[in-house]
C-alpha cells in the first residue's frame, strides 16, 4: 500500500483517558502499521488550536468529571467549529462514553442547567439515578456503517442516559447489559462517519473488524476508497470469545 | 457494651470454627461481628493505649502498615494489625476480634489498620484515628469506586471531621494526596523524595491528576517520579508541593533493596536500607518512618526495624520451585502495574513472566486498565510469557499490540498447567517474575501450596 499514510487526532488525552480507552489508539495505529502504513498520532489538548485539515481519524475517550467541563468549554470555543468543520470534510470520529456525550446536544444534570456538547451526533444525554456497571455486548447489523456488521464485546460504566434522535442510528443492539439508556435496548450512534457508544474494554483490539471499519473510513478522506489488507485476527478472536463468554455467564 | 460483647463473641465463634476447620478467617468474622454491632469498630478500638492509626491509599497500604507494624514492634509495642491484607470493614473487625478477649479488650497497644481507600471515609467516622497515613492516590478498580475526584472529595470531607489531635501523614509528591489536608484542623505532616536524580520530566500517560486539585489549572512539574507523582506546583493558584518534614535526599536502588539518605539526619545516622527494591517501596518507607516519628518513635529503632523486613503477600515474595526462584509481584491499576515493571526493568535482566489476569470483584471487572498499563516499556524486553486467568486472552491481546513477538507468548489454562509450564520453559537458576492481580494470586498461590512450593498466606 505504498504512498498512503495515517493521521490519528487524540482529542484531550491528559484529561478524557480513563477506563483504558488509550487502547483504541494503540490497535489503531498497530493495524495500520502491520499494514505498513505510517501512522502519525498527534493530541490536541485544551487550549490548543485544532487544525481541520490534519487529521483523517479523531479519537475522543471517557474522562472524570473534573475533565469534561474543561474539555466541554474548549469545543464551545472556535476548536468546536473545527472539529465539525472537519467531520464535515471526511473525518472519521470514534468516541466513548464521555466523549460520546460530548459529541451530542447536550448533557443535562440532575439539578443544574443543560451543559451543550458540539451536537456532532443527533443525541441527547440525561443524568440518571443507576449506574451501568458490568459486561456489554452489543450485536450490530451493519445497516447504520455501510456494510457487514458483527457483536461488539466491551464494559459499560455511566449513570447518564442516552436517547437517540432521527439523524443518528444505533450503533447496535443490546444483548448483555444496559447500553444507551437501559430502556430500548440500542447501545451507541452513528450519524456519518461519527460513532459514540459507551463500549470501553478496550473496544477495538477485541472489535477488530470496527477497528478496520474505522480505518477504511479514516484512509478514504485522502487517499480514496482502500481495500485493506488482511490481518491475522487470532489472537483477537480468541479474546472476543473468552471475553463474550464471560459477560454471557457473569454480566 | 452488651452488645459489644455479643458481638466479640459471635465474631470469635465464627473465627474459632474457620480457623479449626483449617479455613483462613480474613474477613467472615468481622461481617458476623458487624452484623450484631455496628459500631464494634470504635469499640474495639477504644482500650488501645497508643491509639489507631490508619494506613491508606491506592497502592503502598500493604506494605506500609506492615513497616510500621515491624518499627512499633522494635520499640517494644504490640501492635494489631490486620496483617493479611483483608482491609474492607469487616476485614479490620476481623483483625481486632482475633487479637481481643471474650470481652473485647485489646491484647495490643497500638492498632494499626490498614484501611481500604473506598471505606476510609466511613471508618473515619467511626473512629477517631490518632494518626492517618495516606500513600498516594491513583485510578483503581473504576468499575468499584468509579471517579478518582470524587473519591478524593469523600476523603476530604471525612478528614475534615475528624478532631484536631489527629495527626495527618501524607505524600507531598501527589497532588492529590497533598489536597486532602485542606480542611484538617489538627496538625499535618509530609513525606517526600527530594534526590534530584529520581525521575523524568515527562508527564507519563496515565497521569489522574493534570488539573489543580484546588483551582483546576493546568499542573506543572519540575520532576514527575510516577504518574501524577511528583515536583508540582499549579500554574495560577500557587498551590504547591508542601515542605516535607521527612526526606530522602538521596535513593539507591538496586536488584536486592533500597538505600534511604534522610534529609537533615546528620551524618551519624545511618541510611535507611530496606531489602525490597523498587522506587515506590521507598515512598512506602518514607511514609512509615514519618508515620513512626509522629508516634514518637526515634528513627534508629526504626531503621533497625526495617533493615530485616519481609515483603507481605504477592508484594516481591520469593518463591522457591524446582530450582527456579519465583518472584511474586501483586498488580491491580495501571499505576501499580508501571511501578512494578520499572522495578523490573531496574533490574537489567530480560524477565521470564508467568502472567495472570482475572476479573472478579477484587481484581476490576473491567480489564480496560491494562491498556492504561505501560506494556510497550516492557515488551522488547520480555524473554518469555506465559498467560493465565479468567481473561487470559485479553493479557495476551495486550501483550500482541505491545510488540511482543507471538512465538515468545503461551496461553495455558488451568493455575497448576500454568505453573508447570512456565517452569518447564525456565532455564534451573533462572528466575520466573510472576505478576498477577488479586484473585489470580490467591489461585496462583494455592496451585504453588499444592504443588509443596510455598506456606498459605494466612499462615504468615
Amino acid at each position: 500500500m505504498g504512498g498512503m499514510d495515517l493521521r490519528i487526532v487524540h482529542l484531550y488525552p491528559d484529561l478524557m483517558s480513563i477506563y483504558g480507552d488509550r487502547g483504541n489508539v494503540i490497535a489503531l495505529g498497530q493495524r495500520a502499521r502491520w499494514r505498513d502504513i505510517p501512522v502519525e498520532v498527534r493530541a490536541h489538548r485544551a487550549g490548543d488550536e485544532l487544525d481541520p485539515e490534519w487529521g483523517d481519524l479523531y479519537f475522543f475517550g471517557g474522562g472524570q468529571d473534573q475533565g469534561q467541563d474543561v474539555v466541554g468549554e474548549d469545543l464551545q470555543g472556535p476548536n468546536g467549529a473545527r472539529l465539525k468543520e472537519a467531520i464535515a470534510s471526511g473525518a472519521a470520529v470514534l468516541s466513548i462514553c464521555g466523549g460520546y456525550q460530548l459529541l451530542g446536544h447536550e448533557y443535562v444534570p440532575d439539578a443544574a442547567p443543560a451543559i451543550p456538547g458540539l451536537g456532532a451526533l443527533d443525541v441527547r444525554t440525561v443524568a440518571g439515578k443507576r449506574r451501568y456497571v458490568g459486561n456489554l455486548l452489543v450485536e450490530c447489523d451493519g445497516s447504520a456503517l455501510g456494510g457487514a456488521g458483527g457483536t461488539l464485546i466491551g464494559f459499560e460504566n455511566h449513570s447518564g442516559k442516552t436517547y437517540l434522535g432521527p439523524a443518528a442510528r444505533p450503533l447496535g443492539r443490546v444483548l448483555v447489559g444496559g447500553g444507551n439508556n437501559g430502556e430500548d435496548k440500542t447501545e451507541g450512534a452513528v450519524q456519518g462517519k461519527v460513532i459514540g457508544c459507551y463500549l470501553h474494554g478496550s473496544l477495538l483490539p477485541k472489535n477488530p473488524w470496527l477497528a478496520d471499519r474505522l480505518l477504511g473510513w479514516a484512509l478514504e478522506r485522502r487517499h480514496g476508497a482502500v481495500a485493506l489488507a488482511p490481518l491475522d485476527d487470532n489472537a483477537e478472536r480468541l479474546a472476543r470469545d473468552q471475553a463474550t463468554e464471560v459477560a454471557r455467564a457473569r454480566p | 457494651m452488651i452488645r459489644t460483647a455479643l458481638a466479640v463473641s459471635a465474631g470469635k465463634l465464627a473465627r474459632l470454627a474457620l480457623t479449626t476447620s483449617g479455613r483462613g478467617a480474613t474477613a467472615l468474622p468481622g461481617l458476623v461481628a458487624l452484623a450484631v454491632d455496628p459500631s464494634a469498630l470504635r469499640s474495639l478500638t477504644a482500650g488501645l493505649e497508643h491509639g489507631a492509626i490508619c494506613v491508606s491509599g491506592t497502592n503502598g497500604k500493604t506494605t506500609t502498615s506492615r513497616m510500621l507494624s515491624d518499627i512499633v514492634r522494635a520499640a517494644g509495642w504490640s501492635p494489631v494489625h490486620n496483617r493479611s491484607g483483608s482491609n474492607l470493614d469487616r476485614g479490620l473487625v476481623a483483625a481486632l476480634l482475633a487479637d481481643s478477649t471474650w470481652t473485647g479488650a485489646p491484647r495490643g497497644n497500638v492498632g494499626i489498620l490498614e484501611v481500604d481507600e473506598a471505606t476510609l471515609p466511613g471508618v473515619l467516622g467511626r473512629l477517631a484515628p490518632r494518626v492517618v497515613v495516606v500513600t498516594n492516590l491513583f485510578r483503581d478498580q473504576l468499575d468499584r469506586y468509579f471517579e478518582l475526584d470524587a473519591l478524593a472529595k469523600r476523603i476530604a470531607t471525612a478528614i475534615a471531621t475528624l478532631p484536631g489531635d489527629t495527626t495527618l501523614v501524607l505524600n507531598a509528591d501527589d497532588p492529590i494526596v497533598a489536597s486532602l489536608a485542606d480542611g484538617h484542623r489538627g496538625t499535618v505532616t509530609y513525606f517526600g523524595v527530594d534526590d534530584p536524580s529520581v525521575g523524568g520530566t515527562v508527564p507519563q500517560s496515565i497521569s489522574d491528576a493534570t488539573r489543580c486539585p484546588r483551582c483546576r489549572k493546568p499542573l506543572v512539574y519540575r520532576r514527575v517520579v510516577l504518574a501524577h507523582v511528583g515536583d508540582w506546583s499549579c500554574s495560577s493558584c500557587g498551590f504547591a508541593r508542601p515542605a516535607r518534614d521527612l526526606a530522602a535526599s538521596v535513593v539507591t536502588l538496586d536488584a536486592g533493596g533500597i538505600e534511604l539518605r534522610i534529609a537533615g539526619a546528620g551524618a551519624a545516622i545511618d541510611p535507611v536500607a530496606v531489602p525490597i527494591p523498587g522506587l515506590y517501596n521507598a515512598y512506602n518507607a518514607l511514609a512509615a518512618l514519618l508515620a513512626a516519628r509522629v508516634l514518637g518513635i526515634g528513627l534508629t529503632t526504626s531503621i533497625r526495624a526495617l533493615s530485616g523486613f519481609r515483603p507481605a503477600f504477592g508484594r516481591l515474595e520469593l518463591v522457591e520451585a524446582e530450582g527456579r526462584t519465583l518472584r511474586l509481584m501483586l498488580v491491580k491499576n495501571p499505576a501499580g502495574f508501571n511501578a512494578a515493571i520499572g522495578a523490573l526493568l531496574e533490574t537489567g535482566r530480560r524477565p521470564r513472566l508467568c502472567a495472570a489476569l482475572n476479573d472478579r470483584d477484587a481484581d476490576s471487572r473491567d480489564v480496560s486498565w491494562i491498556w492504561d498499563a505501560d506494556f510497550e516499556s516492557l515488551a522488547p524486553r520480555v524473554e518469555d510469557a506465559v498467560i493465565t486467568g479468567l481473561r487470559s486472552r485479553d493479557l495476551a491481546l495486550r501483550l500482541k499490540y505491545a510488540g511482543v513477538d507471538e512465538r515468545r507468548l503461551e496461553v495455558v489454562d488451568g493455575w497448576t498447567a500454568a505453573l508447570q509450564r512456565v517452569i518447564a520453559r525456565t532455564p534451573v537458576g533462572e528466575e520466573i517474575v510472576v505478576v498477577a492481580t488479586y484473585t489470580a494470586m490467591l489461585a496462583l498461590r494455592e496451585a504453588l501450596a499444592d504443588l509443596g512450593h510455598v506456606g498459605r498466606f494466612w499462615e504468615d
